[in-house]
């Protein structure tokens, strides 16, 4: 066994473990915690897969932005101590249950498919490669997407300004 | 022992997110459940990424594909958390039984 599946195996671990872990546990900030760990663990296979730059970005903004979004927003809105309530035995025990019949059809369609590689010689993934297709205008570039995702993530930042502002107390006696 | 191959990414990518479908069934709290979501969304980029670097490797589409995705999920869950937010404000609770003004 070389050191290359070991490394595989230790970072599916963190990942399916701590993912176990963050979906089960009752108090809600140590799932918090637990849902970093294996936002931390896919980055680590995205290194493992050699694609630097996309374990960049998911650093960035996983670990370092929506996790910590995540944990705000548990402190405002949780006594992040205290227990949740537990999920009753019948909606958990069904739910584990069509869980686990999914994911044996999953696994079974994924043993059965053969995969076919292409032969094409392959481009690197890196961060130059990325970047020239992503902004060219050319038939395979990606500017239009690039630009609309980016009106898009404006428009998210704006509505959120306007859904999470605290109106005016004077505001809501008149209505 | 052979060589890690596609199969098995998606393997613990199919793993992944039934975790995260799990979560988003048995979870009543809005921020757990947003936070199952995340998990469903990684695992969908470990696909792409994964048949990217496995079956096309001569083109980057699973790579721009991905980037997407990362952007639209942080636009989703900065939206989903000031949601989340106002309602607290309104019903001094996150659960989603208690939310149900819009029911009936």
């Amino acid at each position: 066994m070389s050191a290359s599946v070991i490394i595989f195996y230790i970072l599916s671990a963190i990942v399916l473990g701590s993912g176990i872990l963050a979906v089960t546990n009752s108090k809600i900030f140590r799932a918090a915690v637990f849902l970093l760990f294996s936002l931390m663990g896919v980055a680590g296979l995205y290194f493992y897969l050699n694609n630097n730059f996309i374990a960049a970005v998911q650093m960035v903004v996983y670990v370092g932005g929506i996790v910590v979004l995540i944990i705000f927003s548990i402190f405002l809105t949780q006594a992040s101590g205290s227990d949740m309530a537990k999920p009753n035995m019948g909606r958990a025990f069904f739910s584990a249950l069509s869980v686990i019949i999914g994911l044996m059809f999953t696994l079974l369609f994924i043993g059965e498919q053969k995969f076919i590689s292409t032969t094409n010689p392959s481009i690197e993934p890196e961060v130059k490669n990325i970047g020239r297709q992503m902004l060219s205008t050319t038939e395979h570039g990606f500017v239009l997407p690039f630009e609309l995702v980016s009106m898009l993530l404006l428009a998210a930042m704006i509505g959120c300004i306007v859904i999470a502002i605290k109106r005016p107390i004077t505001h809501l006696k008149e209505n | 022992m052979k060589e890690i191959g596609l199969e098995h990414i998606l393997v613990v990518s199919a793993i992944l997110f039934f975790i995260g479908v799990y979560g988003f069934m048995t979870r009543r709290n809005m921020i757990t459940m947003l936070m199952s979501v995340e998990l469903i969304l990684n695992s969908v980029n470990l696909n792409f990424i994964a048949f990217n670097k496995y079956l096309y490797a001569d083109k980057l589409d699973g790579i721009f594909f991905t980037l997407f995705i990362i952007t639209i999920a942080a636009a989703e869950a900065a939206v989903a958390i000031a949601i989340i937010i106002n309602l607290y404000r309104n019903y001094k609770s996150i659960d989603i039984e208690d939310a149900d003004i819009m029911k009936y």
